[in-house]
């Protein structure tokens, strides 16, 4: 510890850090433009110069170390002189078009400009313009008004891991810009517009759409990936304007992934469900709450008296939040059905009788940062978790190994040690290597479980060299992504996963599929527990005769895509909860009921480290769209059910949770009970379907926001083939392919991909034009057009 | 993209660092790439950014920092004089003039028979030899009188 | 050259005698032969560089023995060496004579460093419009390594060195140091903030030490006759003899190379006086961005470090621009000014704005539409950029300006008030016309 004095003040600060960083713990500002805590010093800006005892000129304190005995001055006359002296720098080649410049109220340089900036500029010579540039759908320019801090481009090469934005040219014509033509495509594009102290950098959605004064700040919780970060929602007239990152740095630190920050533009969308609707004949008609809701009622009466209870059931999205998810079970099992599922992308339900409790991350969000060793199974890793892949991008640089299984690879952006590209049907046999490998060099005996199956494992360089990995850590985690929980044979890659961690002494995790993926078990939206029933997969292959659907649109929610439309047509009554209108849904349902989306309603996510994280609406409802829960509650009242009298959404809260308002750590455990031998999946011989989950296609609300549609990570799918693969189907890249399966086609793009594994074609899901294939799994074949 | 012979030499450049620092071999590659080419279009820059695994804004960077990188096309003949201090006192900035008017060019054009560009430059560190002048980057001519400047001109077109 | 000096003399002004075998014939490389039969301490080569009081030829005049104690000793791993040839600071010109005349020298020089700091791998750093010098150098190292004295296992000893030619390609940032190692690492030439120093993170982020062409030309000297012999060529606290270039108005613009000391007056005379029997009016005496400082007060100098800085400016890196009465001031500032805003990097905001609103100023008062408060201003605004950057092209770009207003003021209010010059135009256009001797 070292002895100081800012200010007059005097305090003890740990060694190696910087006299900015020490001024911010006696709460001394001193401004700043370039400096940023999460970003490396660049020290350009000099705004942030102070004075220092001894030094014979100011220093800037974002980059000077403090030194023991050392005194600084924030405020003195040196200090302010040179802050004043930067600050009329800044300024002389600066536009001063506050009034129509969308940073107006929240730019750090008009706010400083205030204190530091002279009463009329001494600079009478021409000012500097420089163009604007195309940076994508997304982050809108004004060149002219950068200050060079360079802020961005130090985020995209060390947050987002690719330099995407550089400083081009020197002195005084140094710009900001991507390479000629390229557009800024991180998945963490957004965070540059927050980064920008100025107003070149501005949000291309939100452009013009309100002054910065104009709107209230209102918390709330993302409703997209499984890690839940914290915004503040902003809004005006009862209209989100605009969202931003509510900083949690045990969650999302203080960035938003672009989904989470954009997707708003589908609340306001043209698809919102605003008013009741009921299918007469073909046509369609709105209609008052009570109608709707009736029909509902009495629809599912007279099926349950007609066909019994096991006739019908509920689909709901893993991005619905808990209380939603709770009163759905309840009224299904009210109803005396077991029929309820959230899992609507898994396929391999096999284990469900053996979970013992909410599969979660098996840690904090929070301690990535402290892991050395991690093997990643099943993930496209950096688009389904942008943020902690962001964590295991700072982790990397000190030290943190990666290894990873995946049967497809697109960059990472991020260095990972061991990569191991296999195709689905072989994942299994090359979790039985590592497992083998890492048993011999832990000289830890595998369960005799797996005794037989270890026969079948494959054990080669990439093998021993994630085991290698893996064993010499001392924080290992072993994580299962989403691929991995839609895989086939999920059971047998949890199983494995489940026993190397054991081996290794990792933390056994899974990185969750969305928003409410653990909320989902925990508030028993799941056919197993209290009264079982059939799984999504069950009831989507068999069609019942009543399907309730909150939040989902099967035809892309659902791995069976337009297979599932046709067996949920086929129902005597289909019940559409939602916020939107979907063309397909005005086929096969008999009644549309317009729920909230997550800016109107109250809700809980519990996130992936198992964090409940609670929200209230920051709107109102539109139209006559009302909370979830609300209807739910209602419904299940008009259907004389028990425990539906909840009159507040803190009560449903309790409810759901059992007891208590936050989340029962003994209920999350990726244990599996042992029973039975493994015996591993036989492999296929044809061409094998990898489906990724497109950052922008995976739920509703995306799906909807039009400036994400338009960047390139929304592009519409294509058939992605090594060269290997692709010769040996006689396909060309670049030529149209027919893709199909046993159950329909889809007519895509052949494109090459050396991350594509031997023997298979990665082709997304959730996208319309796949979703005729009905699976998301297995073989498929692929012929030239 | 570029020849083997331009691919050899950038080799030879990159096996001048540390293995695991192939991007010092950047300025290199450009300056070789440009030799080849005459500038740097992008395609170029992307090729060579490609060749050492570095980021094409990254290099681009360094295409747009250093003065003697060309991003657009330049006639068969680059000329940069000097017109520093130094030079000036000793005739730089005449030089200059006398070349404009011989080309019928001014600083930053070509001639119309895309023969000629001229440049003014910045100190050649090479002061006393005032005029000095550069052609095409790599060959620097000294003491420029108006009788050397109109041999050297002639010299060039052939 | 007109001086025998210990690195140039005028004998070798020649194709042939940069060659090798010139050079070990004038006793090259004995100083490290010497080294390696003696197995001599590193301690022991820095002490007599220490004694030397060879002071670094950059234009910082930094001690260099003190320089090379600061490298970390026991450090595991890299550590590198560099030249800095980027010589670029208008009115110097003497790294490319030395590396055209004596490359050797310089070759010997940084083996010899590297051999006393440890370093395994150097880096000549040569300035981008010299390339046929870089390909000498090429020629050079390789002659070098042919023989046995570069690469592995230096003359059958256990020291290994490597080193490398790094060509620039156009930027006079790239003669700071810091930015010499980004240019190294490949990416443009923005110098760092320090600390921390090259010393503890350079290139690579490895312990780094960085000296200028004529430092390490100095070294073998220092070696074969002992630091006491060098620095008795000078004065205390001046040790040696030092290149210095000479432009501008003098009859025989060049390099000499005198004991550090000589009266400023003898160099003018070596370089053949002032051109024309014309006044001599203004003289910068350590390139562009030192001072400039009046005839009258530049007479009564000797060319070392002490005496010019006594007399308000620096001895930099020994580039002497002479200037006579036909010389505008305001005209001669511009063009420096404009020098500046042309090579700021554009990191820092004090630099990358201010170089341009002084040269603008600058430009707007030659042009006959100065203001009765810009010279204020200008002093105003040099004062906001000195000290505030992160490396010193900031206050490379304010000094001229200063000094220039400061000794030429009347001259300046001149060009303000009566919107010209003071010195008629054809006399200007007859001091600087093309004139080679
Ligand atoms: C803008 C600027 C330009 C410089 N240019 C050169 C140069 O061309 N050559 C040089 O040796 N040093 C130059 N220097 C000084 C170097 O930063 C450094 O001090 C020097 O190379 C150290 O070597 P020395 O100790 O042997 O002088 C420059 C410094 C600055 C700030
Ligand atoms: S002072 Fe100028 S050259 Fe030096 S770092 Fe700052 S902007 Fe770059
Ligand atoms: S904040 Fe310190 S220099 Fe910019």
């Amino acid at each position: 510890m070292l002895d100081i004095e800012i200010d007059g003040k005097q305090l003890q600060v740990s060694d190696g850090i910087t006299v900015m960083e020490a001024a911010n713990q006696v709460g001394a500002y001193v401004p700043h433009f370039c400096y940023h805590k999460k970003l490396s010093i660049a020290a350009n800006c000099r705004m942030c110069l102070v004075q220092v005892e001894k030094a014979p000129k100011p220093l800037p304190a974002c980059a000077t170390p403090v030194t023991n005995g050392m005194k600084v001055w924030t405020h003195s006359e040196q200090a302010v002189k040179a802050q004043k002296g930067v600050m009329e720098f800044l300024l002389i080649n600066h536009p001063l078009d506050c009034p129509i410049c969308d940073q107006g109220g929240e730019c750090q340089l008009q706010d400083l400009s205030v204190g530091y900036g002279g009463a009329q500029s001494r600079y009478q010579e021409e000012k500097r313009v420089v163009s604007n540039k195309d940076l994508g759908p997304l982050v809108s320019t004004d060149m002219t008004r950068c200050i060079n801090c360079t802020r961005c481009v130090r985020f995209t090469t060390e947050i987002a891991g690719l330099m995407e934005l550089g400083q081009a040219f020197r002195g005084e014509h140094a710009e900001i810009m991507p390479f000629v033509e390229k557009t800024v495509d991180t998945e963490l594009s957004g965070n540059i517009i927050d980064l920008c102290p100025v107003g070149a950098l501005t949000s291309k959605p939100f452009r013009f759409a309100a002054r910065a004064w104009e709107m209230s700040r209102r918390k709330s919780v993302s409703p997209h990936d499984s890690l839940g970060s914290n915004l503040v929602v902003q809004v005006k007239h009862d209209t989100v304007k605009r969202v931003l990152p509510l900083e949690n740095e045990e969650i999302n630190e203080c960035w938003l992934s672009d989904k989470d920050r954009f997707s708003y533009e589908a609340l306001n969308g043209a698809e919102r469900l605003t008013r009741p609707m009921v299918k007469q004949g073909n046509s369609w008609i709105e209609t008052e709450w009570s109608v709707a809701l009736e029909y509902v009622a009495n629809g599912l009466k007279s099926i349950v008296a007609e066909h019994g209870a096991d006739s019908i059931g509920a689909l709901a999205s893993p991005h619905a939040t808990s209380e939603e998810l709770y009163l759905t079970q309840s009224l299904i099992r009210g109803l005396g059905s077991g029929n309820v599922d959230f899992r609507l992308r898994q396929t391999d339900f096999s284990l469900d009788e053996r979970l013992t409790g909410a599969p979660w991350l098996g840690m904090s969000v929070a301690n990535i940062g402290t892991l050395d060793r991690v093997l990643i199974i099943g993930s496209f890793f950096r688009k389904d978790h942008p943020l902690i892949a962001q964590r295991v991008r700072q982790a990397v640089k000190k030290g943190m190994k990666v290894s990873a299984i995946n049967p497809a690879f697109d960059d990472w952006q991020l260095p990972i040690a061991n990569k191991l590209v296999v195709s689905p049907d072989q994942m299994s046999r090359r979790l039985l290597g590592i497992l083998k490998a890492l048993s011999d060099q832990k000289g830890v005996e595998v369960s005799s479980v797996f005794g037989e199956a270890l026969a079948d494992a494959v054990i080669d360089d990439g093998v021993l060299a994630v085991a290698g990995s893996l064993a010499s850590g001392r924080r290992v985690a072993v994580w299962l992504g989403n691929f991995a929980i839609q895989h086939g044979n999920a059971s047998d890659i949890h199983l494995l996963a489940h026993e190397i961690s054991r081996v290794s002494g990792a933390r056994f995790g899974f990185l969750g599929e969305a928003a409410n993926s653990v909320g989902g078990y925990l508030a028993g939206a799941v056919p197993f527990g209290k009264l079982k029933g059939k799984n999504a997969s069950e009831m989507l292959s068999t069609a019942l005769k009543a399907y309730l659907l909150l939040n989902v649109e099967p035809e892309l929610d659902c791995a069976s895509g337009f297979a599932a439309v046709e067996t949920i047509a086929k129902a005597d009554m289909v019940a559409v909860f939602s916020a939107f209108k979907s063309k397909a849904a005005l086929d096969y349902a008999d009644v549309l009921l317009p729920i909230s989306p997550f800016t109107e309603t109250a809700g809980t996510f519990v996130n992936c480290e198992g964090r409940a994280q609670s929200f209230y609406p920051v709107v109102k409802s539109l139209g006559d769209s009302r909370p979830g829960w609300k209807v739910i509650r209602v419904l299940g009242e008009m259907l004389g059910l028990a425990g539906f009298a909840l009159d507040s959404i803190e009560e449903v809260r309790k409810a759901s949770f059992g007891g208590q308002s936050s989340v029962d750590e003994s209920k999350l455990n990726n244990t599996v009970s042992r029973e039975g031998a493994f015996v591993s999946s036989v492999a296929t011989q044809g061409l094998q379907r990898v489906a990724d989950i497109p950052i922008y296609f995976c739920d509703p609300v995306v799906r909807r926001s039009s400036s994400l549609q338009a960047t390139k990570d929304a592009s519409e799918p294509v058939a992605r083939m090594n060269r290997r693969s692709l010769t040996q189907h006689g396909v060309e890249a670049g030529t149209r392919v027919r893709v199909s399966t046993g159950r329909g086609q889809a007519v895509v793009l052949a494109v090459e991909d050396e991350g594509v594994a031997d023997g298979c074609v990665r082709l997304a899901g959730a996208h319309l034009l796949t979703a005729h294939l009905g699976t998301l799994n297995g073989e498929v074949s692929v012929e030239r057009l | 993209m570029l020849s083997p012979e331009s691919l050899k030499k950038i080799d030879r450049e990159i096996a001048k660092y540390p293995p695991d620092q192939k991007q010092s071999a950047s300025m290199s590659a450009l300056r070789i790439a440009q030799e080849e080419r005459g500038w740097l279009a992008n395609e170029t820059i992307e090729f060579v950014a490609e060749y050492l695994g570095m980021p094409a804004i990254a290099v681009y960077e360094v295409a747009s920092f250093y003065n003697m990188y060309d991003l657009a096309p330049v006639g068969a003949k680059k000329i940069v004089v000097c017109t520093n201090l130094p030079c000036a006192l000793s005739g730089g900035v005449h030089a200059a003039e006398y070349i404009k008017k011989k080309l019928g060019i001014d600083f930053n054009e070509t001639t119309a028979d895309g023969l000629f560009t001229l440049k003014e430059g910045e100190c050649m560190g090479a002061c006393g030899d005032a005029p000095v002048l550069l052609v095409n980057n790599h060959q620097m001519c000294s003491w420029m009188t108006e009788e050397k400047i109109d041999q050297l001109l002639a010299d060039l077109k052939k | 050259m007109t001086v025998q000096g210990i690195i140039l003399s005028p004998d070798l002004d020649d194709d042939r005698t940069w060659r090798i075998g010139d050079y070990v014939k004038r006793g090259g490389y004995d100083a490290l032969k010497k080294i390696i039969a003696d197995k001599m301490p590193a301690d022991q080569i820095i002490g007599e560089v220490k004694k030397s009081a060879l002071r670094g030829r950059g234009g910082a005049g930094f001690p260099t023995g003190l320089k090379w104690s600061f490298m970390p000793r026991a450090f595991p791993g890299a550590k590198y060496l560099a030249c800095n040839s980027d010589e670029g600071e208008p009115g110097t010109f003497k790294d490319r004579d030395i590396l055209r005349y004596n490359p050797h020298t310089v070759i010997e020089g940084m083996i010899i460093a590297g051999y006393a700091m440890g370093c395994e791998r150097g880096y000549n750093y040569i300035h981008g419009e010299i390339f046929e010098v870089y390909e000498r150098f090429e020629e050079a190292l390789q002659e070098a390594r042919d023989a046995g004295l570069l690469g592995k296992n230096i003359l059958g000893s256990d020291f290994s060195f490597e080193l490398y030619a790094h060509h620039g390609y156009g930027a006079y940032i790239c003669g700071e140091e810091t930015a010499l190692l980004e240019s190294i690492e490949g990416k443009k030439g923005q110098p760092r903030f320090k600390p921390p120093f090259p010393a503890s993170f350079g290139l690579y982020g490895k312990p780094t030490t960085i000296n200028n062409t004529e430092t390490f030309a100095s070294i073998p000297f220092i070696i074969r006759e002992g630091g006491d012999a060098f620095l008795a060529l000078g004065k205390p606290n001046n040790g040696g003899t030092k290149l210095f270039s000479v432009s501008g108005h003098v009859n025989r613009p060049g390099n000499f190379e005198i004991p550090l000391g000589t009266p400023f007056s003898t160099l003018l005379e070596m370089a053949g006086g002032v051109r024309g029997g014309r006044k001599l009016k203004a003289v910068i005496p350590g390139g562009s961005s030192a001072p400039v400082l009046p005839g009258s007060v530049m007479m009564d100098c000797t060319m070392d470090y002490d005496s010019i800085s006594k007399a308000g400016s620096m001895l930099g890196s020994g580039a002497v621009i002479v200037m006579d009465e036909s010389t505008c001031m305001v005209k001669a500032l511009e063009r420096l000014s404009y020098f500046y805003f042309e090579e700021s990097c554009g990191q820092c905001t004090p630099c990358r704005e201010g170089t341009g609103w002084l040269y603008r100023v600058v430009h707007r008062i030659e042009n006959g539409l100065g203001r009765p408060d810009d010279l204020d201003l200008l002093n105003s605004v040099t004062t906001n950029i000195m000290g505030r950057t992160i490396c010193a092209l900031g206050d490379a770009a304010s000094m001229p300006v200063q000094s220039f207003v400061k000794h030429f003021g009347e001259e300046f209010a001149f060009h303000i008030e009566h919107k010209k010059c003071l010195v008629p135009k054809d006399v200007q256009h007859e001091g600087s016309k093309i004139y080679v001797a």
